[in-house]
C-alpha cells in the first residue's frame, strides 16, 4: 500500500472495479451454494471506502461492520485471501473461521469485521484511545451503517469520544437502509448527522457516490484531527444495488430509487471525470476492468484449491499461550 | 509475611502490575477521584496520574468495548465493574467481543484484558445488584475467570490476569474486602497460576469443594464438623473456574470418597454441576456416596434479611449436606 500523496484517482478507481468484480463473483459463488452463512455485499458504495482509504494513512487504524469485504480490499488484502475467507479455506484473510461478516488483516491495519450492529464502535473508540495514550498522530476510521445509529454502544462510543477527545472518524455509511427499514422508519432525526451534534462532535454530509468528495471531505477531516486530536462525524450518503443479504430480494424499495442511484454510479462517475479531464482513455478503462474481473476470477479457483482449517487444530484458537514480558 | 486485608492486596497488584508495565491502564466508573467504590483503587491516580487511572461515565457497554479495542492494539486494560451485576449492561463486550476475537481473527488478535469487581450477593442488595456470575461467564469459550477467597491470592490470581494474554475475569467479592490473612511482602513477585485449586485444610472423610466468598464458610464448617461430629473435611478452593483444576479435585475425592459442592451461583447450570459432572466421569467408582451440592435457591435475590438469609449458601445448609454424604 502506497501513502495517500501517491495514489491517484485511477489506482482508485481501479480498487474500485476490485470491489465490485470480486462482489459479483462472491454473489455467483454464494448463489452456487460454494459459501455459506451470510453475505453482505458492497456494490454501489464503492466510492465510500475508496475515497476514506485514499484521504487516509495505511497505517491509520480501519474497523467496519458486517460489510467488509470492500474494506479490506481497500486496505490491500488480496482478492484471493478474501475469498478464501468466503469458502472458508485456511488461507482465509481469518483463516477460515470468521467468514464474510469477520475480515481481519493486523498487518493491514484493517481491524474487523464486526457483526453486532455497532458493537464494534466501542473498539473504535478504544483503539483512538490507545493511539491518543501512546502519543501517536494515527486517526482511527470506524465505518457503520444507518443501522447503528439507534444502538446503545453507538450513543455511548461517541460520548466517550467527545469527552476524551479520541482522534476517530466516525464514518457513518447511510444507503437509506438497515436491513429492511428506511431511515424514516428508524430514526427520530430527519438528518442522521444531528445525532453527532449532540456529543459536541462536528458533522459533515458527503455525497458517497462522488468518490472525489468523499476523498476531499474526508482528507480535510483526517489531516485536521491528525493536528489535534478529536472526533468527527461524517455521514457519507450512499446506496448498495442490492438487498441487505444474499437472501434478501430487496422488495421494500422501488426500482425506481434504485435506478436513480444507478444513474449516479460511483465508478461510471469518475470514469466519465478522468476521461473528461483526458487522464483515461477507454482502453485504459476497459483494460483495468478486464483485470479486475480476471483477479475476481482467479481468486475463486485460489479459494476453491485451498485447503480447509485443519480439524486437530479446533481449540488452537480459543486461548493464546504465554503472558506479558 | 505480613497480614493485609483482600482490599490492600488488590491495590499493591494494580499499583505493582502499573508500575511494572507501562500498557495497563485502569478505568472504570468512580476509579479515580473517587478513589473506587470500595476503595480498591485508593491512591492510584495521585501515583500514576489520570492517564492511566481513568473515570468513565456511566457507559459499561461503551468503556467495556472501550478496552477491547485499546487492547486489539497492543494496550493491556484492566475494566473495573462497580460491581459484575452491571457488567450485563457490557456482556455483549465481555462474551463476544473480547473472547471471540482471537478465533474470529484466525489468531491474529488477542485480547490481553482483564475485567475486574465485586460478584456475588453482598448483603441485602436486593435482586439486581446480588447476581453470581460465574456460571454465565464460564459457559463461554475464550474467557478465564477466577475467584479469589483471601488476601493472597486475590494478589497473586490479579496479577497474574493483569500479565494473562487472554481476556481474564477476576471475580472479586464484596463480602471479603474488609477481610485479612498473610501475604508476601511489597516486594515480593506474587504470582499465582490459573487453574490452579488450593487445599485451605486437610482432611480424610469427606472434600468440600468452595470458591470465593464460600471459602470462609466451608473452613468454619469443617472446624464445627471436627469438634462436634468427628468428621474431617477437606476444603478445596477452586480459585480459578476456568481453567478447572479437575486434577486436584479428582486426587482429593479418591481420598475421601465423598463430595459437597458449595457455590455462591445458582444451582440451575451452576458451577458445581460442572464440577459434579466431572467428578463422576472421571471416578464414579470412587465415590461412596452421592454427590451433594449447596447453592442458592433458584429465586430472584429478595431484599429481607431473614429471606435473603434463606436463599444463600450457609455453614448450616452446608453441615447438613456433608453430614447427608457421611451418612450421619
Amino acid at each position: 500500500m502506497q501513502p495517500p500523496e501517491q495514489r491517484d484517482d485511477v489506482e482508485m478507481l481501479s480498487l474500485m472495479l476490485l470491489i465490485r468484480r470480486f462482489e459479483e463473483r462472491a454473489s455467483q459463488q454464494y448463489q452456487a451454494q460454494k459459501i455459506g452463512g451470510f453475505c453482505h455485499l458492497y456494490i454501489g458504495q464503492e466510492a465510500v471506502v475508496a475515497g476514506a482509504v485514499a484521504a487516509a494513512r495505511p497505517d491509520d487504524y480501519l474497523i467496519t461492520a458486517y460489510r467488509d469485504h470492500a474494506h479490506a480490499l481497500a486496505r490491500g488484502t488480496s482478492a484471493n485471501a478474501c475469498m478464501a475467507e468466503l469458502f472458508g479455506k485456511a488461507t482465509g484473510c481469518s483463516r477460515g473461521l470468521g467468514g464474510s461478516m469477520h475480515y481481519f488483516d493486523k498487518e493491514r491495519h484493517m481491524y474487523g469485521g464486526h457483526a453486532i450492529v455497532a458493537a464494534h464502535v466501542p473498539l473504535a473508540a478504544g483503539m483512538a484511545f490507545a493511539s491518543k495514550y501512546r502519543d501517536e498522530d494515527r486517526v482511527t476510521l470506524c465505518f457503520f451503517g444507518d443501522g447503528a445509529i439507534n444502538q446503545g454502544s453507538f450513543h455511548e462510543a461517541l460520548n466517550l469520544a467527545g469527552l476524551y477527545k479520541l482522534p476517530i472518524v466516525f464514518i457513518c455509511e447511510n444507503n437509506l437502509f438497515a436491513m429492511g427499514t428506511s431511515v424514516e422508519r428508524s430514526t427520530s432525526l430527519k438528518e442522521i448527522v444531528e445525532r453527532a451534534e449532540g456529543y459536541n462532535i462536528p458533522g459533515t454530509v458527503i455525497d458517497g457516490m462522488n468518490f472525489r468528495e468523499v476523498r476531499d471531505k474526508l482528507a480535510e477531516i483526517i489531516d485536521s484531527i491528525r493536528q489535534d486530536p478529536r472526533p468527527a462525524f461524517a455521514e457519507i450518503r450512499t446506496y448498495r444495488y442490492r438487498g441487505h443479504s444474499m437472501s434478501d430480494p430487496a422488495s421494500y424499495r422501488t426500482k425506481e430509487q434504485l435506478e436513480e442511484f444507478r444513474l449516479h454510479d460511483p465508478i461510471t462517475r469518475l470514469r466519465a471525470q478522468l476521461a473528461r479531464e483526458e487522464k483515461l482513455t477507454n482502453e485504459q478503462f476497459d483494460k483495468m476492468d478486464k483485470e479486475a474481473k480476471e483477479t475476481a476470477l482467479a481468486s475463486v479457483k485460489f479459494a476453491e484449491e485451498s485447503p480447509e482449517p485443519p480439524l486437530e487444530k479446533l481449540y488452537h484458537y480459543t486461548y493464546v499461550n504465554g503472558a506479558s514480558a | 509475611m505480613r497480614e493485609i486485608t483482600y482490599r490492600q492486596a488488590l491495590n499493591e497488584a494494580l499499583a505493582e502490575e502499573l508500575a511494572r508495565d507501562p500498557n495497563v491502564f485502569l478505568m472504570g466508573e468512580e476509579v479515580a477521584e473517587y478513589n473506587g467504590a470500595y476503595k480498591v483503587s485508593q491512591g492510584l491516580l495521585e501515583r500514576f496520574g489520570p492517564k492511566r487511572i481513568i473515570d468513565t461515565p456511566i457507559s459499561e457497554n461503551g468503556f467495556a468495548g472501550m478496552g477491547v479495542g485499546a487492547a486489539m492494539v497492543g494496550l493491556r486494560p484492566i475494566i473495573e465493574f462497580m460491581t459484575f451485576s452491571f457488567s450485563f449492561v457490557a456482556f455483549d463486550q465481555v462474551v463476544n467481543n473480547a473472547p471471540n476475537m482471537l478465533t474470529m481473527s484466525g489468531g491474529q488478535f488477542n485480547i490481553p484484558i482483564t475485567f475486574r469487581g465485586p460478584n456475588g450477593p453482598a448483603h441485602q442488595l436486593g435482586a439486581t445488584h446480588s447476581h453470581a456470575t460465574e456460571c454465565l461467564y464460564a459457559n463461554v469459550p475464550g474467557l478465564k475467570i477466577c475467584t479469589p477467597a483471601t488476601p493472597r491470592d486475590a494478589k497473586g490470581l490479579l496479577k497474574t490476569a493483569i500479565r494473562d494474554n487472554n481476556p481474564v475475569l477476576v471475580l472479586e467479592s464484596e463480602l471479603l474486602y474488609s477481610s485479612k490473612g498473610m501475604v508476601e511482602p511489597e516486594d515480593f513477585e506474587l504470582l499465582i497460576p490459573l487453574g490452579q485449586a488450593e487445599l485451605k485444610r486437610a482432611g480424610s472423610d469427606v472434600t468440600i469443594i468452595c470458591y470465593a466468598q464460600t471459602v470462609p464458610l466451608a473452613l468454619a464448617a469443617a472446624e464445627t464438623l471436627e469438634a462436634d461430629e468427628e468428621i474431617s473435611a477437606e476444603v478445596l478452593d477452586l480459585r480459578s473456574i476456568k481453567p478447572l483444576d479437575l486434577e486436584a479435585i479428582l486426587k482429593s475425592v479418591s481420598k475421601t470418597h465423598r463430595v459437597v459442592i458449595i457455590e455462591q451461583d445458582r444451582p440451575f447450570c451452576g458451577v458445581g454441576a460442572e464440577v459434579c459432572y466431572r467428578i463422576q466421569k472421571e471416578i464414579f467408582d470412587s465415590l461412596d456416596a452421592p454427590i451433594m451440592r449447596v447453592a442458592q435457591e433458584d429465586v430472584p435475590m429478595p431484599y429481607n434479611e431473614r429471606l435473603e438469609k434463606a436463599v444463600l449458601p450457609s455453614v448450616e445448609k452446608l453441615i447438613t449436606a456433608v453430614k447427608k454424604v457421611c451418612y450421619t
